[in-house]
């Protein structure tokens, strides 16, 4: 019941101050998510670094959230937007649970909303700066989706963001069968997950596995990945480097 | 004109001289024959007859010359009217029933809910103009989200007693508005442990270890003062407040009514929900078997 008068800041994208309110570049950010159906439902992986820039600034972010009772939501990118995200869909949560009705929101409604969400900011020329994949399991049918921070929205067998859409998808695009058991299918993410860290250059050893099914949401407690250096020519990196002194 | 046939001054009253005329500038007619009934007749003719504040209770923003606002004395009267709203702190959480008198048998049961989840860790039992009730658990939702998106804590069920009743009191103060007519029982369950408000339509909020509003308050509160509260888990406490309001529901005046809980505790995870079915028969059951003992003696 609270009147607001406008104001009118003339063209309210092009002044100063109005910059200063907008998204123009992320700060800390979280790399790549990957993640694939399999026979009981979904699995989805992330490491849990945040950069800032090119350091690698925070070693225990949590990318991987479970959203009410059905849903898994992974980020990447902006990590304050990616908690504003959460705080939205905390409300959303919250006041579906008070209907106390037996109903609950899948993740086909949390993967619309969010689309929505993201689109919106986008029009408005201050996006919230992620890539979010949606994956979760209700009556029995599994859902995968992703939505990126200009709202381009999809559901597909396996989403990949960042680095993990050229180095995680391919091997994903050949070794994903619908009918993966939960060992194979954490085989499957750890090998994607393996090359990422080899490659990608802001994503640390450190990395979560969750999982959602009809029963619920389990999210592993943090782990490492065995990695091989023993490559000849890392032995002896510069032997047949031409310096110039 | 009809004569205002149930205006009776009750004895001690200060009486005013007969020809007071209202606003509407219309000469209020004596009528004899109820007159000569006297009070205690009058009273059984009509509910509504307690006390009637000649004049002083057109408006909510005047007092009458014992310092009384009749407008919130009306409001109350609207909440007794209503069916039975029954809330207790047991050891370990706290239960809230309520006695939902079914207006037609076309309605379905489950529908029509009186008790709404206010937040994860509370919720409210309401009594009185159901719309009137919606637009307080409306109000105490949006300062319980607002309490957490600013502290980034659940809000403390005193904290948000005191909001909702500085809302409700709110509507006492204006001529433009109407207080609410509908009392209300907030239970929740925080740092403090479970805790029990009831916030009347005047704005005053209580902390009760049990509490009734509505028709039967009166032999609710008779039977609350029976229980040992302090011994019972929520458990217990739902048998026990299906058996007082299966007692104190009034088969010749209201025919049928439908039983609402709800429970925080424990077994709820401190969350605010309804009692479930498996419970909630066995409660009925048992309130059902009870009733009957007592007509057989």
């Amino acid at each position: 019941m609270t009147f607001t008068i406008p104001i009118d800041n003339g063209d309210a994208l092009k002044n100063a101050e109005a910059d200063s309110q907008r998204t123009l570049y992320p700060y800390v950010t979280g790399t790549s998510i990957v993640a694939i159906k399999y026979k009981d439902g979904v699995l989805m992986a992330s490491d849990m670094g945040g950069s800032y820039g090119s350091t690698l600034r925070y070693k225990n972010i949590e990318r991987v959230k479970a959203i009410g009772k059905h849903s898994l939501l992974g980020a990447s990118g902006e990590i304050s937007d990616f908690q504003e995200i959460l705080r939205y869909l905390d409300e959303l949560v919250l006041n579906d649970n008070m209907w106390d009705d037996g109903n609950s929101l899948g993740p086909k409604e949390v993967h619309n909303y969010l689309t929505r969400v993201m689109y919106n900011r986008r029009n408005k020329f201050n996006p919230l700066w992620n890539t979010l994949v949606l994956g979760g399991v209700k009556n029995g049918e599994s859902y995968l989706g992703m939505v990126s921070m200009i709202g381009v929205s999809f559901e597909d067998n396996h989403v990949a963001t960042g680095f993990g859409n050229h180095l995680a998808r391919p091997i994903l695009r050949d070794e994903w069968r619908a009918d993966l058991s939960f060992e194979d299918g954490v085989k499957l993410l750890e090998k994607c997950m393996r090359v990422l860290l080899y490659r990608d250059r802001s994503a640390i050893n450190k990395l979560q596995i969750a999982k959602i099914t009809e029963e619920g949401v389990t999210v592993s407690q943090p782990y490492s990945l065995k990695t091989f250096w023993e490559f000849q020519a890392f032995h002896n990196p510069t032997a047949g480097a031409q310096g110039s002194w | 004109v009809k004569p205002n046939s149930n205006r009776i001054d009750p004895p001690g009253s200060f009486k005013i001289s007969d020809n007071f005329r209202s606003y509407s500038g219309l000469r209020r007619k004596k009528n004899p024959i109820l007159r000569s009934l006297g009070e205690k007749e009058s009273k059984q003719q009509s509910k509504k007859m307690s006390s009637i504040g000649t004049g002083y209770d057109l408006s909510v923003t005047t007092f009458s010359p014992d310092g009384r606002v009749f407008q919130i004395e009306y409001a109350a009267k609207a909440v007794d009217n209503s069916g039975t709203v029954v809330g207790i702190k047991c050891k370990d959480g706290i239960v809230m029933g309520v006695e939902k008198l079914i207006a037609s048998k076309m309605m379905l049961p489950g529908s029509n809910r009186r008790i709404h989840s206010v937040h994860r860790h509370a919720g409210m039992a309401v009594a009185g103009l159901a719309a009137d009730g919606r637009q307080i658990v409306a109000r105490a939702k949006s300062e319980a989200r607002s309490y957490e998106s600013v502290y980034g804590d659940a809000v403390p069920v005193k904290e948000l007693s005191e909001r909702v009743a500085s809302y409700v009191h709110l509507c006492t103060l204006y001529w433009w508005l109407r207080p609410f007519g509908c009392g209300v029982i907030l239970g929740g369950y925080d740092k403090d442990g479970p805790q029990l408000y009831m916030i009347e339509p005047s704005g005053i909020s209580y902390r009760y270890f049990g509490a009734a509003i509505g028709k039967g308050k009166q032999a609710a509160k008779t039977e609350i003062e029976k229980l040992k509260l302090s011994e019972m888990t929520c458990k217990e406490g739902v048998i026990e407040v299906a058996k007082i309001i299966y007692k104190l529901h009034d088969e010749a005046k209201d025919k049928a009514f439908e039983l609402e809980m709800s429970w925080i505790c424990e077994e709820s995870k401190r969350e605010h929900q309804k009692v479930p079915d498996d419970l909630l028969e066995e409660a009925k059951t048992a309130a059902k078997t009870a009733l009957e003992e007592m007509d057989a003696d």
